[in-house]
């Protein structure tokens, strides 16, 4: 812990970190200071004024230079002529604020009042009234009354669009520079900026495409006013009408920690999502969230999702069944079959991953006469999460504490395209607290901003070029500086399977391993792998399903659970397709089976950095679909099995009996949360605009390989394989990479990456 | 004082020009600095000298110049030629007729705290004092005073020129530096202060063009020399900008300290038709107007203050008794309304209030209570704004409320309507 300040705000002792600024210590004592511009996560500016408190030092005698002291012994304040912000002045040995003097509660009244003669008051049709901080605020620090005549307020333009996802209504913003500093300081997206000044002075986007940033809706939360809003919400309901759940994200291996706000529609008299925002968690998102997890839920609610089970008629046609039928027709395919396929997609949750994974191991092919085999969608990362579990971060690694000293070496991978919160923390890491970068790829992403070195090799070669630098470090060119790992405090490898096919990911992967281990950090609590997966589940399903053999090319019957369009499906007489939409692979099936998405239903997801995390029902089940575990459950049944899991809770105790790494995880486990700092989640929304307090669980990070007793850290090299012509194909990461879900968001339409192309980084 | 230490083109024809600047002691100061002194002996000697900013803040010269880290490289010397105060056009005058002495008080700056590179920033209006600068200083490269291994000591300086795009904030250090830098001209938080984290977040000295022009002589003569002008606490001379209702407005350079208001209007030729002095705006729109009863201050920074105002940057502008002091309280407002960067609460939003109070006071709609909400919202403003700025705002409304409120009671009174009212522009 770094070294502690004491400090008395009206009149209490609070001992907090050196370089704390006034307003968070106040927080510490339970003491609002009021603040608009002032944001934790964002560097202070003293704009807004609002903080003002009165603020005093020890006294010192200029002789002696000792503190002076009174009769009573008593040291003697000598307090500032000014009243000081509180958001800008940091702490000192022995220094007294006073909050709650006349002085001060004048000086709010005047700051609210100024902000007031500018303000248009429309409340009544605001997205954010009902929890804005300048309404708050105002009721509870402001004037009674406005003096100001209200026919001399400046009008401004209201619906200014700042690019497609975001508006500025200018009349509202009360140019506190959060949405400024957001997008530069953590973002670094310099995409805003302030135009004009004085009363002019109004927010301006300058890139082109305008307000080019994959976070942009993070203003949106931490703007104090209405003054940004999002096209998603805008005018699209009031906040105090909706529900909301606690959920996690499910497109990324970031797991971002999010709440689902939902209403129910008179219009389709259904529940909708109507908004998704970031939910506290350090270890995770911090409070951000990027544009493609705030925007992407359309596809919850989309016209064509499957609502009923599907089956071939007698004419080849599609056509709506019962699930009874539908349900026995599989058991008796399933049965009869001599080769049987299971695909699972890599976003199913872990529940329903371990079912699957039992249905193959306890029901299908253990008969003599049949051919079972189990495969996880996409090939390429099922490839090496066994090698990402084993050597991964350790369980109490944590993003805020790389820095100065630690050494992050970035291979093959794109973070802000992969997973983009990511982004932000390991940018922090090496900007703001000093670790090293060195990045290894064939092409430039967005992170080579900050990379001390960077090396190259040619695409599709990332797996030599990582065999060769790190067994021959002398002869390689350019080369890897070893001695620099070695000496690192930490090291964390970050990693891609770019333009690599499944033999050559993993020789990547197994490469990487071996240099955590000839550097020595292997085993270190934070130090290890961070694969760069391409969805929210990669790591959870695998470690369900286990390592796969080779894909047969045919087989009797083909079982695919939430695979998409997925390339990577064998050739069968008979398929069973379970998902949420009639793809166009669904819809060569012979039995569609309709699933529920994330947001129906509970479960959990093991993120990229393996932290088990809840998510909750935010809608309710939509017409006859189901959850994909029931499914394989009733299924199961109908083979034979006499399971009787009532819910996803019930599957989650039996999958840490079984599952490696899992034991003593319970869903209550994973529910628990701490007091997390800075505190923004709290009643007072002025703090952290309107992000959600973290009631739902922070999730638990499950211990690497190396951390479990019995395991042995070895080195060795795999053959890496020259790159194939299909590997040489495989798309690069783009976050709004065109797909069955984002495609089904109006809101990113404008978006969207096409197979081919290649997402740009013009910033 | 019998010659001029800055103004020198009053004694000197054509001083402008390199070779007579030479010919009268022009460069000696920078020949003994680079060839005879450490750049600590420079910075002891202005400081001993007591120089003080002519900017306006005072703030002595050589201890803002000692406040530079040795070891932290690249550094920077910032020239302040924003010039921006209403009534202040001392530092024109240097530009344009003493160069020179400007250019060499920034070399020696420069080598005192062994900066490399020195940017002069000039407001946007001065584009021929910028081109006679520049002409200047690419007679100085020619010569060898400037540029690579300077009279072959291996010491090496560039003076750039930049002009800024006309803000008064930009006269703020801190916003220059950021105008400097091409972002928006607002004040930065401080700390960090310029001298610890300036331009580029280097260490960076800032002086008025004034204060560096005292530095050669100061050099070349001695600190005890130029504490031979000026008084104790304000040592030295000053340029005093005089401007308003008197006959020949104009730059005097006098010793701080010897002389009075009253004196100085004399030297200006006495008040137009000899009319009786109603105010005086020392320091431009800047500081507290002061009444008649002040005419007798002594001209030096501690005077002014214990008279109720500051000496700032020196620039009297004299009101008689013909001057509307509401008219002249509104223009002043108005100017800051104008020039408030929009970066803090109470000055973006008061000083448009305010605008709209004279508005409404001056165009015969006002009543009492707006006269004294005028002087709630100046209050409200008061102490709080995030630079001096907002807080020089309130100047013009609460000293002419606090010494010449009847006529504030005329204008809501309907003693004085927008038509009987004699406005000079
Ligand atoms: C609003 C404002 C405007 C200013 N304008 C100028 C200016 O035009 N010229 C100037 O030299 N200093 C100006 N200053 C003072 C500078 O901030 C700074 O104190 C000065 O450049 C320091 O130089 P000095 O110590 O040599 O005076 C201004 C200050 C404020 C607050
Ligand atoms: S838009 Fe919102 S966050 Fe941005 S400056 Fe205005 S009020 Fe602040
Ligand atoms: S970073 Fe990943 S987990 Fe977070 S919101 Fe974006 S897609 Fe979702
Ligand atoms: S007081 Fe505030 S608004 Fe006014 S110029 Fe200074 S920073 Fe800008
Ligand atoms: S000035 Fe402190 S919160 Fe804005």
């Amino acid at each position: 812990m770094a070294d502690l300040v004491n400090l008395t705000i009206d009149g209490r002792l609070v001992a907090v970190p050196k370089g704390t600024v006034i307003v968070d210590a106040a927080k510490k004592l339970g003491i609002d200071i009021p603040v608009f511009c002032y944001h934790p996560k964002l560097k202070p500016v003293g704009m807004c004024r609002m903080c003002l408190v009165e603020v005093g030092t020890p006294k010192v005698d200029p002789a002696t230079k000792q503190v002076v002291k009174d009769e009573a012994g008593n040291v003697v304040i000598a307090w500032m002529p000014k009243l000081q912000t509180a958001c800008t002045t940091t702490v000192s040995e022995g220094m007294s604020v006073r909050t709650n003097t006349r002085q001060v509660a004048d000086a709010r009244e005047d700051i609210l009042e100024f902000l007031l003669t500018s303000h248009p008051l429309d409340c009544p049709i605001c997205d954010k009234g009902g929890e804005c901080p300048l309404q708050n605020l105002t009721m509870g620090y402001g004037p009674g009354v406005s003096r100001f005549d209200y026919d001399a307020k400046q009008h401004n333009d209201k619906h200014v669009p700042l690019g497609d996802l975001i508006f500025l209504d200018r009349e509202r913003c009360i140019q506190c520079g959060r949405c400024v500093r957001f997008q530069d300081d953590v973002a670094d997206d310099h995409v805003l900026q302030f135009h004009e000044r004085g009363r002019h002075m109004e927010i301006i986007t300058f890139s082109d495409p305008p307000f080019d940033s994959y976070f942009s809706g993070n203003t949106t939360d931490i703007c104090p006013v209405g003054a940004l809003t999002t096209a998603d919400f805008r005018f699209k309901a009031r906040p105090w009408e909706l529900a909301s759940a606690q959920s996690v994200c499910a497109h990324c291996p970031v797991g971002c920690n999010i709440t689902l706000n939902t209403r129910l529609e008179t219009r389709t008299g259904g529940y909708e999502i109507k908004r998704v925002m970031p939910r506290q968690n350090e270890q995770v998102n911090e409070i951000w969230m990027c544009d493609k997890g705030r925007f992407v839920h359309h596809f919850t609610r989309a016209e064509d999702r499957l609502k009923t089970p599907l089956m071939r008629d007698a004419n080849g046609q599609l056509v709506e069944a019962t699930w009874e039928d539908a349900l026995s027709r599989v058991a008796r395919e399933l049965s009869a079959a001599a080769s049987v396929a299971g695909v699972i997609g890599d976003r199913l949750p872990n529940e329903d991953a371990f079912l699957f994974a039992r249905v193959f191991r306890d029901l299908l092919g253990a008969a003599v006469q049949q051919q079972a085999g189990l495969f996880v969608s996409p090939r390429v990362p099922a490839a090496y999460a066994d090698i990402a579990r084993d050597y991964g971060i350790g369980a109490t690694a944590d993003f805020k504490a790389l820095g100065k000293g630690d050494v992050i070496l970035l291979v093959n991978g794109d973070v802000e395209e992969s997973a983009p919160v990511w982004f932000l923390r390991l940018r922090q890491a090496v900007v703001e607290r000093g670790a090293t970068l060195i990045v290894a790829h064939s092409r430039s992403t967005k992170m080579h901003r900050y990379a001390s070195q960077i090396l190259r090799y040619d695409a599709g070669q990332a797996a030599q070029w990582a065999e060769h630098v790190i067994r021959n470090t002398q002869h390689a060119t350019p080369p890897l500086d070893l001695e620099q790992i070695k000496g690192a405090r930490n090291l964390l490898i970050v990693f891609g399977d770019e333009k690599l096919n499944e033999a050559g990911a993993r020789a990547l992967a197994r490469s990487l391993a071996n240099l955590l281990i000839l550097a020595g950090h292997a085993g270190k609590a934070s130090s290890g792998l961070l694969p760069l997966y391409p969805h929210a589940n990669t790591q959870g399903v695998c470690d369900m399903v286990g390592r796969a053999g080779p894909l047969p090319e045919r087989v009797d019957v083909a079982w695919l659970v939430g695979v998409g369009d997925a390339e990577d499906v064998p050739q069968a007489a008979f398929v069973i397709a379970q998902d949420l939409f009639l793809t166009d692979l669904a819809a060569r099936a012979d039995v569609v089976l309709p699933a529920l998405s994330f947001a129906e239903r509970d479960g959990t997801f093991t993120s990229g950095d393996r932290r088990v995390q809840r998510f909750y029902r935010a809608l309710p089940p939509l017409a006859q679909a189901k959850p994909d575990w029931w499914i394989i459950q009733e299924i199961a049944r109908r083979l034979g099995a006499k399971w009787r899991y009532s819910g996803a809770e019930a599957i989650f105790g039996d999958l840490t009996a079984a599952v490696a790494g899992y034991a003593g995880l319970t869903y209550p486990v994973l529910s628990e949360t701490v007091e997390q700092w800075p505190p923004m989640g709290r009643a007072d929304l002025y703090y952290g605009g309107t992000v959600y307090d973290n009631t739902g669980g922070l999730g638990m990070r499950y211990p690497a390989g190396v951390e479990q007793t019995g395991f042995t850290p070895h080195v060795e090299w795999l053959p890496a394989p020259e790159p194939t012509v299909d590997a040489l194909r495989r798309p690069v990461p783009a976050l709004y990479r065109d797909g069955e879900l984002i495609r089904r968001s109006h809101v990113l339409a404008g978006h969207l990456i096409a197979p081919g192309e290649i997402p740009v980084l013009a910033k | 004082m019998d010659k001029h230490i800055l103004l020198r083109d009053l004694d000197v024809p054509n001083i402008r020009e390199l070779a007579v600047y030479q010919a009268n002691d022009g460069y000696a100061a920078w020949r003994k600095a680079l060839t005879a002194m450490k750049p600590e002996e420079v910075v002891a000697v202005v400081k001993d000298s007591g120089l003080r900013g002519r900017g306006g803040a005072g703030f002595p010269a050589g201890l803002k110049w000692s406040f530079i880290p040795k070891d932290i490289f690249p550094k920077y010397v910032v020239v302040n030629g924003d010039e921006s105060e209403a009534g202040t056009f001392k530092d024109h005058q240097l530009l344009d007729n003493n160069p020179h002495q400007v250019i060499e008080g920034t070399a020696l700056c420069a080598y005192a705290v062994q900066a490399n590179t020195a940017y002069i920033y000039l407001r946007g209006e001065f584009l021929e004092p910028s081109r006679t600068l520049q002409r200047a200083i690419d007679d100085a490269y020619a010569a060898g005073l400037l540029g690579q291994n300077i009279l072959g000591t291996g010491y090496n300086l560039d003076i750039h020129i930049h002009l800024g795009a006309g803000a008064y904030i930009c006269g703020e250090e801190t916003a220059l530096l950021s105008s400097l830098e091409g972002q928006l001209g607002q004040p930065r938080l401080r700390p960090p202060f310029p001298a610890v984290q300036g331009l580029y977040a280097k260490p960076t000295v800032i002086n008025n063009v004034e204060t560096l022009a005292n530095v050669p002589p100061i050099v070349l003569n001695g600190a005890q020399w130029y504490r031979q002008f000026g008084t104790e606490k304000s040592p030295g001379t000053k340029i005093f900008c005089v401007s308003g209702r008197v006959n020949r407005p104009g730059n005097y350079e006098l010793p701080l300290g010897q002389y009075t208001i009253r004196e100085l209007i004399d030297m200006a030729g006495g008040t137009i038709d000899n009319r009786p002095v109603k105010g005086i705006l020392p320091a431009g729109s800047s500081a507290p107007i002061l009444p008649a009863s002040a005419l007798d201050t002594k001209l030096d920074y501690e005077s002014m203050q214990a008279a109720g105002s500051l000496l700032g940057s020196a620039s009297f502008v004299i009101l008689d008794d013909t001057v509307d002091i509401v008219w002249a309280a509104r223009k002043m407002v108005r100017f800051f309304k104008h020039e408030s960067c929009g970066k803090c609460t109470p000055c973006r939003e008061g000083t448009h209030w305010a605008m709209k109070l004279y508005d409404k006071i001056v165009s015969g709609q006002g009543s009492l209570q707006d006269v004294e909400m005028l002087g709630e919202v100046a209050n409200s403003m008061a102490g709080k704004c995030f630079c001096l700025l907002g807080e020089f705002a309130t100047s013009p409304i609460l000293s002419t409320l606090k010494h010449f409120r009847p006529e504030y009671e005329a204008w809501v009174s309907g003693a004085k309507t927008p038509a009987g009212a004699s406005f000079h522009t």
